[in-house]
Order: C-alpha cells, then sequence, then structure tokens
C-alpha cells in the first residue's frame, strides 16, 4: 500500500512493521512526530521520557531484555543522551535497536547545526543516513536486521527536510518479532574495566564486519552515467545533487556512510575525471575521501554551514543564480514569531523585562521569544535546562563585586524543569546561590507542539499517568522561598519579585497557568475554570491612544493610526487581561458575551 | 517536467492542509509528489511555507528561488516576500487579507501599501479576498480550500477526483462546506 509521508511518519512506519516493541524519545525539532506515531500503535510501548538520555537508557533496557527498541531524538538531545550511546556501542544489543538522531542544517529550529554523523564515527556506531521517506521506512527495516546480526545499536541520521518532507513511501504489514531470550552475561553488560577492554576489542571486529556489509549493501549505489564528473553525497544532498546535474553526472550515494564503503568509493573515483562531494554540515564524506587519496570539490566551493538545497549547489559550482524576477521588496516587513495571544509567560516578561540591574538567564522553549520587542527580558540562552545553572555561576561571580547590584532572575519550564533543569536548580540550593528561579508551568510541552511531561498527568498514547507535584520537588530540595502564582496578574509578579530581590538566599517562583493553545484536561478545566472562554475590547471613548498595552506584546492588539485608538482582535483575544492592568485609564474592559 | 507550487502564508492559516490535500490528490492521480514545509515555529504566527512539486519522478522536495510555475500566497505581504521564488513567466494568487506582524502591530513599522500593484507590475497575478469569501460560505477557515481551488485550476488539475480526496481527508461535517469553497477558488481564476 502507498501513502504519502513524512519522514517522521516513515521512521514510525518502518518501526511498526519491524515488529518493534518499545520506543522513547523526548520532544525536539523536527523529530518529534516519530514517537508521535509511534504511540498511535497498540502493539508499541511508546513513552515521553523526562530527558534524551532517559529516552536512550529505557531503550537500552529494552534491548536487553529481548524486545526490540527505538529511541529518537533531536541533534542536541544526542549530546545529552551521549554517555550511553557511546558505551551502548560496547556492549552491543538483544534485540535490535535503532537510534535516530535529527539534524538540522540550516538552524530552522535549533540553537545550533552541529554534525550528527560525527557521533557515529566516534561512539563507533554503523549509520544510515535516508535521502526521502521510502528510504526512512526502509532503512528502519534494514537496521532492526543488521542491530541484530552485528549486535549493534544502528543510527539513522535524518535532516529536516527528511523529516518534515513528504514523500510517497510503498509500505508493507507488521511482521511479529517475539521477544529474545534474556540471558544474564556480566561480560557483555557490565561494563566495569576488566569486562570493557574486552568489549572495545571485540568492537573493532565487528566494525570490520560492518565495513564489508558498507561495501556490499544497496544502500551504497553506483549511478554510472559519464566519467566526466561524478558525485558522492548522502542524504537529500543526493536528490539536490540529481536535480542540478541529472544525466550529466555519475553518482555515488552513501545511504550507509558509516562505516565508509571505501572500495567502492576508490573504484567510483577512479572512473571519474572530476570529484563532487556534495553534503550537509562537515566535510565527513569529503575528508575520508582525500584521506583515500583522491583529490575533490566540496567544502571549497559549497558553504560550511546550511543547506546544500539545487540553488547552493547551482552558485558553489557553477557561479551561477537561476533567474528571478527583479522588483521591489524594500516595504515587506519581518514576521518574527511571538508568543500568541493569552500566553502565560506574558505577564511574566512584561514585568521582568522592565527591571534594572537583573540579569535574565534563558532556557529553550516558546519562553526564549522572551528575549525579543517588546519585553528585552532575556539576556542568554544556550541549552535545554541550563537556565538556572548558567544563571547560578553568573550570580556568584556578581557577587564577587564590592556593593554588587546584579542579580539574576533564571527562567525555564515545566517540561524543560523535569528535562535537566531539576539538576540546576540543586547545583543553586546546593552552592546557596541568591538567584532567583523561576519555572513557567504552562502545565504542557509548548514549543514542539503540545507532548505531554511527567508533569501533565497523561503519557504519551493519552492515558492518565502520574502528575508530579513541581512545587513538591522544589520542597523536597530544602528551598524555603517557594511562591506559585498566576502570571496573568501583575501585580502578584511584580510582588513576589520584589521580596525575592531582597533575599539573600536560592528562591524559586512557579508561574502555572496553562499554554492557552492547550487543550485542556479534565484536571485543567477544575483548576482553571473560566479560563480563556470571554475576551477583552478597547471603550474607546476611554482610550487616549497611550499605546502602553502595545508594551503586553499581544499579537490580538494592533493600533487604529487614523482614530489613534488601541484595537483589540475579538477572534485572537482569549481573554488573558494583562493589557488591561496596563492600561492608566481602565479602557479595557470584558466584552459583553 | 516536475511542476512546482509554493503555499505560502502565516501559520494557523492551514496551508499545511491545504498542501495535504493537493499532495494526496497528485498521489492518487499517479504522480511522483515531494512536499516539503517547515513548521518549528508556525504556531508562533511566524511565516510559513509549504514547497509542493509533482511530476514523472521528483528529485528535490524544495523549490529554490525563480522556480515556482506558482505561488499561492494566503497573506498579502508573504505574497511579496516570497515573489523571489516564482519564475518570471510564473502565475501568483493572493489573497488580499492582511495579517500585520509583530513590528506593525507595535507601529515600528507599517504594513506595505504597495504589495498588490508591485506583484501585479511584474506577473500574472489573480487576488481574491479568500478570507472574505469564506465567511460569507460560513467560517473564514475555508479560505484555505478556496486557495486550493485557484491551484487546481491554475494548473489544470481539475480531472482529479477532489471531491473523493476532501471526503477521505476532512470530518463529514466540513465536506459540504468545503466542496463549495474548492469550487468558489476554482471559479475565482480565470
Amino acid at each position: 500500500m502507498k501513502y504519502l509521508l513524512t519522514g517522521d511518519e516513515a521512521i514510525a512506519r518502518g518501526a511498526y512493521e519491524a515488529g518493534v516493541h518499545f520506543a522513547s524519545a523526548y520532544p525536539g525539532t523536527p523529530s518529534t512526530e516519530i514517537l508521535e506515531n509511534l504511540a498511535t500503535y497498540d502493539e508499541i510501548c511508546a513513552e515521553w521520557a523526562p530527558n534524551e538520555k532517559v529516552a536512550l537508557e529505557s531503550a537500552i533496557g529494552a534491548s536487553i531484555a529481548g524486545g526490540r527498541a527505538m529511541a529518537s531524538m533531536k541533534h542536541v538531545g544526542l549530546n545529552v543522551a551521549a554517555d550511553p550511546f557511546f558505551t551502548f556501542a560496547y556492549t552491543g544489543v538483544n534485540g535490535g535497536t535503532v537510534i535516530i538522531s535529527a539534524d538540522e542544517p540550516g538552524q530552522h529550529s535549533a540553537q545550533n547545526e552541529q554534525d550528527n554523523r560525527n557521533y557515529a564515527k566516534s561512539a563507533k556506531v554503523p549509520m544510515f543516513e535516508p535521502a526521502n521517506s521510502q528510504e526512512c521506512r526502509d532503512m528502519v527495516i534494514e537496521g532492526y536486521r543488521i542491530s541484530e546480526e552485528y549486535d549493534c545499536p544502528v543510527m539513522i541520521r535524518m535532516t529536516t527536510r527528511v523529516c518534515h518532507g513528504k514523500s510517497i513511501v510503498e509500505c508493507g504489514e507488521r511482521v511479529e518479532v517475539p521477544v529474545r531470550e534474556y540471558k544474564k552475561d556480566v561480560k557483555k553488560y557490565v561494563c566495569v574495566p576488566a569486562n570493557a577492554k574486552g568489549l572495545r576489542r571485540n568492537l573493532e571486529l565487528k566494525l570490520a564486519k560492518l565495513k564489508k556489509y558498507s561495501e556490499s549493501t544497496p544502500f551504497n549505489v553506483e549511478e554510472f552515467n559519464t566519467s566526466k564528473v561524478g558525485i558522492i553525497a548522502s542524504g537529500p544532498c543526493y536528490h539536490y545533487a540529481k536535480e542540478v546535474f541529472g544525466e550529466d553526472a555519475s553518482y555515488l550515494k552513501l545511504g550507509f556512510s558509516f562505516p565508509m564503503p571505501d572500495e567502492k568509493i576508490r573504484e567510483f573515483c577512479k572512473k571519474v575525471e572530476k570529484i563532487y562531494i556534495i553534503e550537509e554540515n562537515d566535510p565527513y564524506i569529503e575528508e575520508r575521501v582525500r584521506y583515500l587519496g583522491f583529490s575533490c570539490h566540496g567544502k571549497d566551493l559549497l558553504p560550511k554551514y546550511g543547506e546544500m538545497t539545487p540553488d547552493v549547489i547551482k552558485k558553489g559550482f557553477f557561479g551561477e543564480e537561476t533567474k528571478t524576477i527583479q522588483y521591489d521588496d524594500t516595504t515587506v516587513v519581518d514576521r518574527p514569531p511571538t508568543l500568541c495571544a493569552g500566553c502565560p509567560h506574558r505577564g511574566f516578561f512584561y514585568e521582568v523585562g522592565k527591571r534594572k540591574n537583573v540579569m535574565v538567564s534563558g532556557d529553550i522553549g516558546c519562553y526564549s521569544l522572551g528575549f525579543a520587542k517588546p519585553y528585552n527580558a532575556i539576556d542568554l540562552l544556550l541549552c535545554m535546562g541550563g537556565g538556572f545553572s548558567i544563571g547560578h555561576g553568573a550570580q556568584k561571580v556578581f557577587n564577587m563585586a564590592k556593593d554588587n547590584k546584579m542579580r539574576v532572575v533564571s527562567v525555564l519550564g515545566d517540561s524543560t524543569f523535569l528535562h535537566s533543569g531539576v539538576n540546576s536548580l540543586m547545583d543553586v540550593v546546593y552552592n546557596n546561590s541568591n538567584t532567583i528561579s523561576v519555572i513557567l508551568d504552562n502545565r504542557i510541552t509548548g514549543m514542539t507542539g503540545h507532548q505531554e511531561n511527567p508533569g501533565t498527568g497523561y503519557n504519551a498514547k493519552g492515558q492518565e499517568a502520574n502528575m508530579i507535584d513541581i512545587e513538591g520537588i522544589v520542597k523536597a530540595m530544602g528551598i524555603k522561598h517557594i511562591r506559585t502564582i498566576d502570571p496573568n496578574n501583575i501585580n502578584e509578579v511584580k510582588t513576589v519579585l520584589d521580596d525575592f530581590l531582597a533575599l539573600d538566599e536560592p528562591s524559586v517562583i512557579i508561574t502555572k497557568w496553562p499554554c492557552a493553545l492547550k487543550k485542556f484536561s479534565k484536571e485543567d478545566k477544575e483548576q482553571f475554570a473560566g479560563a480563556f472562554t470571554k475576551s477583552m475590547t478597547v471603550n474607546t471613548d476611554k482610550c487616549i491612544g497611550c499605546k502602553i498595552c502595545m508594551k503586553s506584546g499581544c499579537p490580538a492588539i494592533s493600533f487604529d493610526a487614523e482614530n489613534k485608538k488601541a484595537v483589540i482582535d475579538g477572534i485572537q483575544c482569549v481573554g488573558c487581561g494583562v493589557c488591561s492592568q496596563l492600561c492608566p485609564k481602565d479602557a479595557i474592559e470584558w466584552k459583553e458575551a | 517536467m516536475t511542476k512546482s507550487v509554493l503555499l505560502v502564508g502565516v501559520g494557523g492559516q492551514g496551508t499545511i492542509l491545504a498542501g495535504k490535500l493537493l499532495t494526496q490528490g497528485l498521489m492518487e492521480a499517479g504522480y511522483d509528489v515531494k512536499m516539503s514545509e517547515i513548521h518549528g515555529m508556525s504556531q508562533r504566527g511566524g511565516s510559513v511555507s509549504s514547497h509542493v512539486r509533482y511530476g514523472e519522478k521528483v528529485e528535490s522536495s524544495t523549490i529554490e528561488p525563480g522556480q515556482a510555475d506558482m505561488l499561492v500566497s494566503f497573506e498579502k505581504m508573504e505574497a511579496l516576500r516570497e515573489l523571489k521564488y516564482l519564475k518570471p513567466d510564473g502565475i501568483a494568487v493572493v489573497n488580499e487579507h492582511e495579517m500585520p506582524s509583530m513590528p506593525i502591530l507595535t507601529g515600528d513599522a507599517v504594513y506595505p501599501k504597495n504589495a498588490i500593484e508591485e506583484i501585479q507590475k511584474h506577473v500574472k497575478t489573480t487576488v481574491l479576498n479568500a478570507t472574505k469569501m469564506a465567511l460569507e460560505l460560513g467560517n473564514a477557515k475555508a479560505a484555505n480550500i478556496i486557495l486550493l481551488g485557484t491551484i487546481i485550476k491554475a494548473m489544470k488539475l481539475e480531472s482529479i477526483d477532489w471531491e473523493s480526496i476532501i471526503k477521505k481527508q476532512v470530518k463529514p461535517a466540513f465536506v459540504e462546506l468545503n466542496l463549495k469553497a474548492l469550487q468558489c477558488g476554482m471559479n475565482a481564476v480565470e
């Protein structure tokens, strides 16, 4: 049966057909939809883990117990999971295991552009690179086969365009694979040095066999058209290259790129006059080709970063750009992403952004938008869970100055707190920091499109689950100053900031209000009854056109320049009430139902 | 020959559903189809785009500047932003609906006044107010299906059984509305 699937959907489909028993992931663009799709299959135990390391570790356990397992994550997630990843290469598997890394050339929604093919090479984990959705499905199925045949975890390196690109996939049926027998084997699974040294030696033997596989697999395939130009490419770059060169070049498509098929590369390179390497991110293939003694063109002509789409290839190799319409676009205005109407982060950022001598340490999530106008609140942002700990280090150094006035307010979300922020908060309290740590609890994993987490009370399949009490965790750490507030109440935000900035010890603010786009659970309906059911309007008799309400940065408010009045779009407004508290003339009123 | 249709708009406007219906129809009609979209920040009001390419065999899933046979913009300013993707002899369809972005809302910038005129200077353009037309049909959200209708007409894809595609992909309560919207869009293109 043929379906039009995204790469993420095809990975999930492949895993289903391959008889996968267990899957775990932490949401992260562009990998999120893999687990969302896996969760729709009754046959698969599919779970959200609190972070990527935990996801991979659960998958490892599932494999050792004999099940076929999958862990999926975005590229930076593999940094978090790197510790078990490297040693899992040593133990190998019992049930086949496939690990998905979704890389982001071009940084469509990520903080960096790292090339995770280097992880496969460094950890000595065999790797596939699908170019389209069909290959996503096929490589997952083949991945499980070789994982069990060669006793190794297998990595699939995807990129944004593969994850979110749709193409036609010929699918099959699920083949049930019985859970393998578990046998205690300490030499294989207990990685104390005495055992791990043997496993390290054994890994080289496995890699030698995998090298032979790399030479013979049909996923490393040559298409010979001409001896003039030979292109070596992996992932979607293969399609981009064919779009540009068509039949005017020969191709060596590397679908299995660790270990590399050195002999196939040599044979191909000998047949062609010029060798072009087209790949995204690092010169991973190019370095190998040069190591094998062939000179080639790659990163000398193409950019070292970004996507290698056909226009980029044309410019790099021919210096030409496709003819485009020459027109006046100087009047076009940027359209940056914004906090949604009703976003519970708005009130907090409005208030904290006004403070002088405050550094706001940020984190990964929708609230990262607090750096932007009109809030100008956040000072820094690097990685998941780093908000509290980076803020802690900064405060320690600020405090070294005589008469220091600088205070740090650190922010992160509920899902990010449970991901790894919880460790950062331990650092704050253990090393007695006077930072103010703020958990922006919007009751869901927001940025990636509403995935459940250990704090929401539901699991990946939408079934009821234990709901972790965030305030209880904070209390258990021994933090004495904790206040849970409604962030839509500006006075409450102001008062708690004043109170906690006066302290010289750790404090935690929990702003608790659901995401305006969240589908309310029955608990939400009880706890936040009436939320987002009304909207507000501007009383034009009272409005003096001062524009103070616009400092809330709400997309539902605009300014009618002709009449010099603020206007609220009643369709977008969900009645959080933040703007009405800013208005000096009380001109923003509840709309009559 | 591979054909390229670029759908652009603002997060939440339904470009993704329109792209989904279009690609489903093309696949069922026997074309090779690829679609690429970027939607990481789309729910937060950013610009969104869906690249649709179809033909006998499609290689790249993305449309490069100057290569789109058709540009369908769900929002007026986005049409001007993305016009560079259209072939010099391509077709533009622009929904007149305006969605001011944050710098415009805060008064730091003004919404472009020349968008339609500038586009019409360069390419064959159909201008319609799909949002208003959809409201008249009873639901502003059907604007995306009206715009899908313009693609079907302009790209000469009328022979595909769109009614059955819509019936399969859309909730039963919305089928009739969507079929009307589709016809409405087809009628809007000469």
